[in-house]
């Protein structure tokens, strides 16, 4: 058919073109495919904005295959690039309010954003990249005064300045409300801030910072979730500024840095605080369901990235005279991963629904989110290490891409809370059964 | 200089990654539950409609770009793309899905929406990547009584609505020069196509679509051509190694080739 031969000559000449880009068609298996790329994924029940946002980020990630990610995973090398691409065309600013140059979408079309960077090859390491710039503007979005947010949110949408999330600290882990970084207001107004927090996702590259300290003592409050403020300040890596960092080697997504960040007495002005001083704790919920959320559906993007690289070699792959995704033992491992997958999915989309409707309690939105979260991580997690399972030794191998995902598919699980947290929360909650710490 | 109102056809096409298969009545390819986006070439019409505008290169500006496609519903999803890279605002003209026009009735279609737009440019692309047909163009011209400058690689406007079109052609390449109104149909070199940015989808959404039937146009679907059948390529024989030249002399001896 001429078509093909048409189709064929345009990806070599767009390849000509686009070699400033970043090796588009690298993968040897991209550059002469004229294979099927329907996703695995159901696409029913999405609305057409969803789709429209899926459609198009999967076109610009595109531009950075796996090898890209192979190579700066291996490097540990920032991606940079990719950042810059996505703010260029707008993409930042997807949940974040037209006047201030978002688009003024929601949740649900920011998670699709993020499992369609994740499904791309880009996995968590891309997806983390951008991920913070995207829900924890939300708290900023909805409580910072109109100068904080002219001031910030359109160099944040351009790219200009990248920002992360201070908020969990060494000594309290999990219980957020005991977290110790306190920052001291002196008598002009601004504050002092002191103390250590840990695993700050891209705090190297990152120009903001939006940091959960305690203004007021736990001694001095009647209950934990009081004293705390939240501020959105400038990290000044000068000598003497009073803050250091330090990069944490990991396990996956090496691409993007994870610090220690210290503070010692580091001056930030009265005006970095957002809302009301006191309130830090109450204004940070508001990002943290928005936050499990894109995290599901960044497990989500991981999880079907993987069953799909699975399912394409035990189709390809041939021992005893056939495919091996003839044996049962190879298929159904894969079917059910593919339904554990789906199950999340609408788990996952169900809890982005109800954060954007607004109207619904926030302690339902609460259950689904967490449970969102949990039941995706789970699932991406299964279908990564089947993935690997079903390569064999070549799963084992950088080449294939699943180790990464493997690697990376234990993040989902781990942050921003543990598994066991949420167990003990929906326990709790709707349960009603007693607490037990 | 004119005031250039460009009018730039597309067609919503299987996408170029998808291997077509025949439906099983070898009436066609199956169509259902295929992906589907812009045919290629349309993305170039597209990109170079709107860069004409950025780059201001037409000495009498540009006016309006207006794109338009004849297909089923999901056409409109195209159109909208189409508008998210730039273009004004678009028409879609209702045709059900599998009732395919035939070239000759897209051109007489898009004559009529040419007149009724007062377009005085159409981009479009050489040809769609389903039938292959590169005829629409040509017809176009033929039927408007306009010049036309097909598989353009370079298109640059001068003085008094001249404007000069770059073609690749066997052993180099040929510049022609014609005066607007013209047709001007796109081919790989021309440029890289631009990837939608998010706030131009959301834009995309609130430019004006408008619906129209084919009988809007005065123009009812016939069909000249029949397909008889259509079959998948026959699979290719495998080839044989020999071990030298001798080898393949006896071979080709063999086969009553030498």
């Amino acid at each position: 058919m001429a078509g093909v031969l048409h189709r064929a000559a345009l990806r070599t000449s767009r390849l000509l073109q686009c070699s400033k880009r970043p090796s588009r068609y690298h993968n040897g298996s991209l550059f002469f495919s004229t294979s099927s790329r329907r996703p695995l994924m159901a696409l029913t029940g999405f609305t057409e904005t969803q789709l429209t946002v899926r459609d198009a980020v999967s076109q610009v990630c595109s531009q950075f295959p796996n090898t890209y990610w192979q190579e700066h995973d291996e490097n540990e090398r920032d991606p940079t690039d990719f950042h810059a691409t996505l703010a260029k065309d707008g993409w930042l600013g997807i949940a974040l309010p037209e006047a201030l140059g978002g688009s003024g979408l929601g949740i649900s079309e920011a998670t699709m954003m993020m499992q369609a960077i994740a499904e791309s090859g880009a996995g968590m390491a891309g997806a983390q990249s951008i991920h913070a710039n995207v829900y924890a503007t939300q708290p900023l979005a909805k409580f910072g005064t109109a100068e904080q947010l002219e001031s910030t949110i359109p160099n944040i949408i351009s790219g200009r300045c990248r920002v992360c999330f201070g908020v969990t600290e060494p000594n309290s882990g999990l219980d957020t409300l005991r977290l110790a970084t306190a920052a001291s207001k002196q008598p002009d107004g601004s504050y002092r801030v002191t103390g250590q927090k840990i695993w700050i996702t891209c705090a190297q590259v990152a120009a903001k910072m939006i940091l959960l300290a305690r203004t007021t003592p736990l001694e001095d409050v009647e209950k934990p979730s009081e004293g705390l403020s939240l501020f959105c300040i400038d990290l000044d890596r000068s000598k003497h500024s009073g803050l250091d960092m330090r990069r944490i080697k990991k396990m996956g997504g090496r691409a993007v840095d994870a610090n220690e960040v210290f503070f010692d007495n580091y001056a930030i002005p009265a005006d970095s605080l957002i809302g009301e001083e006191g309130q830090g704790f109450k204004i940070i919920l508001h990002g943290m369901n928005a936050e499990r959320c894109l995290l599901a559906g960044e497990a989500l993007g991981l999880g079907y990235a993987a069953l799909a690289r699975a399912t394409q070699y035990a189709q390809e792959r041939t021992v005893f005279q056939r495919p091996i995704g003839m044996n049962q033992g190879i298929a159904h491992p894969l079917a059910e991963a593919y339904m554990r997958l789906e199950a999340a999915k609408l788990a996952t989309y169900h809890a982005a629904r109800l954060y954007d409707d607004g109207s619904v309690p926030a302690a339902d939105v609460g259950v689904a989110c967490n449970s969102a979260k949990y039941l995706a991580a789970e699932a991406a997690f299964a279908a990564c290490e089947r993935a690997v399972l079903t390569h064999g030794g070549m799963g084992y191998a950088v080449e294939y891409d699943v180790e990464r995902y493997f690697r990376e598919s234990l993040v989902p699980r781990i942050a921003p809370i543990s598994r066991e947290m949420i167990l003990n929360y929906i326990s709790e909650k709707v349960l009603g059964l007693p607490r037990s710490y | 200089m004119s005031t250039l109102r460009i009018l730039v056809p597309i067609k919503r096409v299987i996408d170029y990654a998808v291997k077509p298969r025949v439906n099983k009545a070898q009436t066609g390819v199956e169509t259902a539950g295929v992906k589907h986006s812009m045919n290629p070439f349309d993305e170039l019409s597209i990109e170079e409609s709107v860069r004409i505008r950025e780059r201001k290169s037409a000495p009498g500006g540009v006016e309006d770009i207006c794109v338009i496609s004849a297909g089923p519903t999901k056409a409109q999803e195209t159109l909208r793309t189409a508008m998210a890279m730039g273009a004004d605002r678009a028409i879609h003209v209702e045709v059900k899905e599998g009732e395919d026009l035939e070239p000759l009735s897209v051109a007489k279609l898009l004559k009529a929406a040419v007149e009724q737009q007062k377009s005085n440019l159409v981009i479009l692309g050489k040809q769609s990547i389903d039938d292959d047909a590169n005829q629409t163009g040509q017809m176009l011209a033929g039927l408007l009584g306009w010049p036309q400058a097909t598989q353009a690689s370079k298109v640059e406007f001068g003085e008094g609505d001249t404007v000069s079109v770059t073609r690749e052609v066997d052993g180099g390449v040929e510049t022609l020069k014609a005066k607007l109104p013209m047709i001007i149909t796109t081919d790989l070199r021309l440029n890289t196509p631009r990837y939608a940015s998010l706030p131009n989808i959301m834009k995309a959404k609130k430019k004006p679509l408008e619906k129209k039937t084919l009988a809007d146009y005065g123009l009812t679907s016939e069909r000249r051509l029949k397909v008889l059948k259509v079959t998948e390529p026959a699979a290719r024989q495998g080839g044989g190694k020999v071990e030298d030249v001798d080898g393949l002399i006896s071979k080709l001896k063999e086969l009553g080739a030498l």
